[in-house]
Parts: C-alpha cells; sequence; structure tokens
C-alpha cells in the first residue's frame, strides 16, 4: 500500500496536524513501509471471524442515571491556556 | 548494614515494623540517590516536598499505632502518564506543557492509600509510544547498565523511566503502564521485574490513554516478591472505569510459595524465530532447564497466529491512539499554538505540540479509520485479535502458564534502531500478544548476555491468574540467583 504525498497531506489535515510540505514526501515513505509490512494480515482468511473490540469478557455495567460529578468550574479551567469569565476561548468561528 | 536503598520493599516493610530506621530517613536516601543518578534523566519532575511529607505521614501512622499500609513508606517513581493532583503530569509530551491534574489517577490513589511514598514523576516515551525512551520531548533516559559496555544504552520503553530508576536505586519501585510491552521490555533491558496485569485489574482511571483496549498499569520493582505486594497496592475494582473488572483483589504475596512441582509450562513453537538471537534462545533453554528441575512438566503449545500480532497491534493501537489523542486541541490544557482560524489553531498547536512518532501514529490510525479503509484496516485488524486471542484460549487448555523470552534482544544504544520503525517495533514481538489477549505476563531477570547485559524471560498466564505467573517466576528468580548490579557502584 503506498501512500502519496496528497494521501497524506488529506490524512494529516483529517488528524488537524500541521505537516511542512517538505515532510510531506518523507513521510509518505514512512507510512507507506508501516502499511507495507502490515500488508501481511491479508494472508489470514477471517471469513466469519467477529472482531474482537474488547478483552474484558463482561457486559459494560450500567449505572444510575443521576449526576455524580460536578459543580468544579474552576478546577476544570483552570488548565485551560486561554480562558475568559468561566468559559474556554478559541479564535473567532463566526463572522 | 545493607544501604537503604538497596532494601526491597518486603525487607524495608520489616526493618520499618522494627522501627530499625524511618519513613522518612527512608525517603532521603532516596531523594539524594535521586538526585546524585540525574544523569539518567529518570525523572521529568522530583517531587522531595511531596516525598518527605507522606514519609512524615507515614511516621506519625507507625508511632500512633494507626493502620499500616502494604506500602507504608516505601519510596516509588510514578510514570509520568499517571495524573496526579497538583503535580505536573506531562505524558512525554510538549502539548500538555504544564498540565496540572486537579484530580489523582486512581492507581496513584490507591497507592497512597497503602501508604506509598511518591518521590517523582518518571520519564517515558511520548504518550508511552515508544520501545527504547527516546521519544521523550525531556529527552532520552540511559540505562544503568550503559557502564557495562561503555557507551549509553536505552532503558527499553515506554516504561524507561521507572524501569532506570528502580534498576539505578533512585526508586524502590515504580509504576508503569504496559500497551505492547512498555512494561516488561524495559523490565528486561534494565534486569528488573516487570508485570502487566490482566487488562481490567487496575483502573485506568486518570492514566493518560493511549490505546484504551490495551492500557494496564502494573508494578515494576527489585523482586518478584515486591511485584506482588505492589500490584495489590494497585489493583481493585473502581466505578469510574467501565472495563475495571468486577472482581477481589487476591492476595498475590500468598501465592508465591516457592512450589510449582506438577504444573504444566507451554512452551510456543512460533517463538522461536528465525535468525533469533542465539544468547536469547539459551536463556529460553535455561529457563525450560530450571523449571523442570523445580518439577514442571514441559509441554510444546502452538499459538499460530503470532507472526500476525505485531501488524495487528500497529492497526489496533494507533487507531485507538488517534481518537484518544484527539482531545489535545489547544483548548481545554497544555500548549497552545496560534492560528487565524480555530483549525489553524488545532494544526499549529497539534503539529509543534507532538513529536515525529506520535504523529506518525497518530497518522496511521486516522488513516484506517478513514472511510474506504476502515473494513480492510481496523476491523481485519480486530477479526486478527481474535484467532490470537483464541490461539492462548486454546494453549490454556492444557497449560497453566507460558514461558518465552521477554524481548528478542538485550538494550541496545541509544541511536541505534531509530531509522526505521518496524525495526523498533519488533521490540516487541514477544509481549504484544499477551496485550491483544489482555492477559497477565510478567518479566523476571534471568541472567547476563555476554556483555554483561540483563536478559529477562517472560511468564504469561490465564486471564486474572497473576498469582501463578509470579509463584513460577519466583522459582526462576531463585533459580537464575540474578544480582541486579548495573555496574556503577559495583
Amino acid at each position: 500500500m503506498s501512500l502519496d504525498k496528497d494521501t497524506v497531506k488529506n490524512i494529516a489535515y483529517l488528524a488537524r496536524i500541521r505537516v511542512d510540505e517538505a515532510q510531506l514526501e518523507p513521510l509518505a515513505g514512512e507510512l507507506s513501509s508501516i502499511l507495507d509490512w502490515i500488508e501481511q494480515l491479508q494472508e489470514l482468511d477471517t471469513d466469519g471471524v467477529e472482531p474482537m473490540a474488547s478483552v474484558a469478557a463482561m457486559d459494560l455495567p450500567q449505572r444510575k442515571d443521576v449526576v455524580t460529578d460536578g459543580n468544579c468550574q474552576t478546577a476544570v479551567l483552570k488548565n485551560a491556556p486561554d480562558g475568559e469569565d468561566g468559559f474556554y476561548t478559541v479564535p473567532k468561528v463566526v463572522e | 548494614m545493607t544501604k537503604l536503598t538497596d532494601l526491597t520493599i518486603a525487607a524495608a516493610r520489616d526493618a520499618l515494623a522494627a522501627k530499625e530506621f524511618s519513613a522518612t530517613e527512608l525517603t532521603e536516601a532516596y531523594i539524594q540517590a535521586m538526585e546524585a543518578g540525574r544523569d539518567l534523566n529518570a525523572y521529568i519532575t522530583e517531587t522531595p516536598d511531596v516525598a518527605l511529607e507522606r514519609a512524615r505521614e507515614s511516621d506519625d501512622r507507625r508511632a500512633r499505632g494507626g493502620h499500616i499500609g502494604s506500602m507504608d513508606g516505601m519510596p516509588i517513581a510514578m510514570k509520568d502518564l499517571f495524573c496526579t493532583e497538583g503535580v505536573l503530569t506531562t505524558a512525554g509530551s510538549h502539548i500538555l506543557d504544564g498540565f496540572t491534574p486537579p484530580y489523582e489517577s486512581t492507581v496513584s490513589a490507591n497507592l497512597r492509600s497503602a501508604g506509598a511514598v511518591m518521590l517523582g514523576k518518571a520519564n517515558l516515551d511520548e504518550f508511552a509510544m515508544g520501545s527504547a525512551n527516546i521519544t521523550s520531548y525531556y529527552g532520552p533516559v540511559k540505562n544503568p547498565w550503559s557502564a557495562k559496555v561503555g557507551k549509553d544504552l536505552v532503558p527499553g520503553g515506554s516504561s524507561g523511566g521507572s524501569a532506570a530508576a528502580v534498576s539505578g536505586r533512585l526508586a524502590m519501585a515504580a509504576t508503569g503502564t504496559d500497551t505492547g510491552g512498555s512494561i516488561r521490555q524495559p523490565a528486561s533491558f534494565c534486569g528488573i521485574v516487570g508485570l502487566k496485569p490482566t487488562y481490567g485489574r487496575c483502573s485506568r482511571w486518570g492514566i493518560v490513554a493511549f490505546a484504551s483496549s490495551l492500557d494496564q498499569a502494573g508494578p515494576m520493582t527489585q523482586t518478584v516478591r515486591d511485584a506482588a505486594i505492589m500490584l495489590g497496592a494497585m489493583a481493585g475494582h473502581d466505578p469510574k472505569d467501565s472495563t475495571s473488572a468486577p472482581v477481589e483483589t487476591p492476595d498475590f504475596e500468598a501465592a508465591i510459595t516457592g512450589n510449582v512441582k506438577g504444573l504444566t509450562i507451554g512452551i510456543p513453537k512460533e517463538y522461536r524465530m528465525d535468525g533469533m538471537d542465539p544468547e536469547i534462545q539459551a536463556i529460553w533453554d535455561q529457563g525450560v532447564e530450571w523449571l523442570k528441575a523445580a518439577g514442571c512438566n514441559i509441554k510444546d503449545v502452538s499459538l499460530p497466529t503470532t507472526k500476525y500480532a505485531l501488524p495487528t497491534y500497529y492497526i489496533v493501537a494507533p487507531a485507538e491512539a488517534s481518537a484518544n489523542l484527539a482531545r489535545y486541541d489547544g483548548v481545554r490544557y497544555g500548549l497552545r499554538v496560534p492560528g487565524d482560524s480555530l483549525d489553524d489553531m488545532y494544526m499549529n498547536t497539534r503539529g509543534e505540540g507532538f513529536g515525529h512518532e506520535v504523529q506518525r501514529r497518530i497518522l496511521i490510525g486516522t488513516y484506517a479509520l478513514s472511510s474506504g479503509y476502515y473494513d480492510a484496516y481496523y476491523i481485519k485488524a480486530q477479526k486478527v485479535r481474535t484467532l490470537i486471542s483464541n490461539d492462548f484460549k486454546a494453549a490454556f487448555e492444557d497449560v497453566d502458564a507460558i514461558l518465552t523470552p521477554t524481548a528478542p534482544s538485550a538494550a541496545f544504544g541509544i541511536g541505534e534502531n531509530q531509522d526505521d520503525p518496524v525495526a523498533m517495533y519488533l521490540n516487541d514481538v514477544f509481549t504484544v500478544p499477551t496485550s491483544l489477549a489482555g492477559l497477565p505476563g510478567i518479566s523476571v531477570p534471568a541472567g547476563l548476555n555476554k556483555d554483561g547485559l540483563p536478559l529477562g524471560l517472560q511468564l504469561i498466564g490465564r486471564g486474572f491468574d497473576e498469582g501463578t505467573i509470579l509463584n513460577v517466576a519466583s522459582v526462576i528468580e531463585d533459580a537464575a540467583g540474578f544480582q541486579c548490579k548495573p555496574g556503577k557502584e559495583a
């Protein structure tokens, strides 16, 4: 599986990671070599095999639908790189 | 008298009970060792004040006859992947610059309740992604055994700072986390014991997430008995982690009887790889002989899907990582690199904040989960994971534990194996299958190679049967008579 520069550029955008134009080509090479190596999985016949999402042999537990936490706005916002009046701030998104 | 920093948890427990020294004296000895050993770069953040405060609390408890926990007064290093209230938590990444959690992870809180004293936060590969501790934003960790060969060796990874701290006696024990081998491989490289418990044994709550279906916390210690004591303090059901198993925590230490007569130990033929290092093969054969001599039955077993475990892991783990690491957006915590728009800000922050290996894995994961490739990669890998898990289920019909090498080599030099990502991934060839199946695995030091560097053997157990592998590992430990003497003070 060989990835070209444009595909890598698109994946990087999907992942919201800025990659320098000059890095796209070498990165495409690295990712392609990893995917080539992963390609061997196709040798295996997995027809009818259930996909395994979790090894925990149990049903996910349920609990009462009640508030268990909260009222800690200051603690929640304490690590924000930029905050104002009890809110997170981001660059302007509405014109 | 033995140096305080040479004591095991078990020995220090007795000595503290006999009031031979105080927890404060013990902690002070470790703080000095930590400062003297800074060239190893094992710690990202030292917390001597926290340590001394907890040591004094421990001494107070003892003085007034209060409840004494199983780790009371024991100075440990905390892998910097565990969120610690009021103490910088970095995950070895630039993107978590300045992050000081307002809460404590369940495992570190459990250890604190058991009386443990935190010396500091141990270095690690960025977001626990790596096998050599060379991807940390805070620089590589040096293996204490480097002196043996006259060049700087890696400690393994990702729990490299934890392993180096225990091996170099900068901590009595340390927490690690293991997603594909990150406790066991560095334990092998540094000549210590590392135990990855069954998935679900220890709560993942408050541990910076890498791959949620694989991540598991565990102890890194000088001895097998210490690993049993420390696991007991870390484990336990936690409603805050929905994958935490609602099971009782057994007395792991009581499982170490030294009697393994009649147990059947499996030797998986697929782990005899082409071109395997003869010294690794030799130590593995030696392990078999020791267990035979102790009365175990040895049985060849087959785990036919073994060769597909690594490529499976390198789909599953990056896929989960790409989702987990989406939270680092420059808005809620850590680094923010400004941009003209919200998207620009995200991209600048994540471009600058994540290191190369982390970016590579997020991109692989994003690709594997993207429309049109999801079935071919992600679902395919999940199906192969089922086959790998079934292999182990079938093998454990016939055997009580499985013996393998921990890693395909001894510690290598800093800077080696760095050009080819796949070559680096091969470090985890013997540990990844266990992780995919969620089973417990322990690495125990078994001997030295011709350069005088430690080699570990791995025991794999049935789910929630850490007791058996601890017991078998203790027999190997006794037979090997291994001394963790990295050479600096020897």
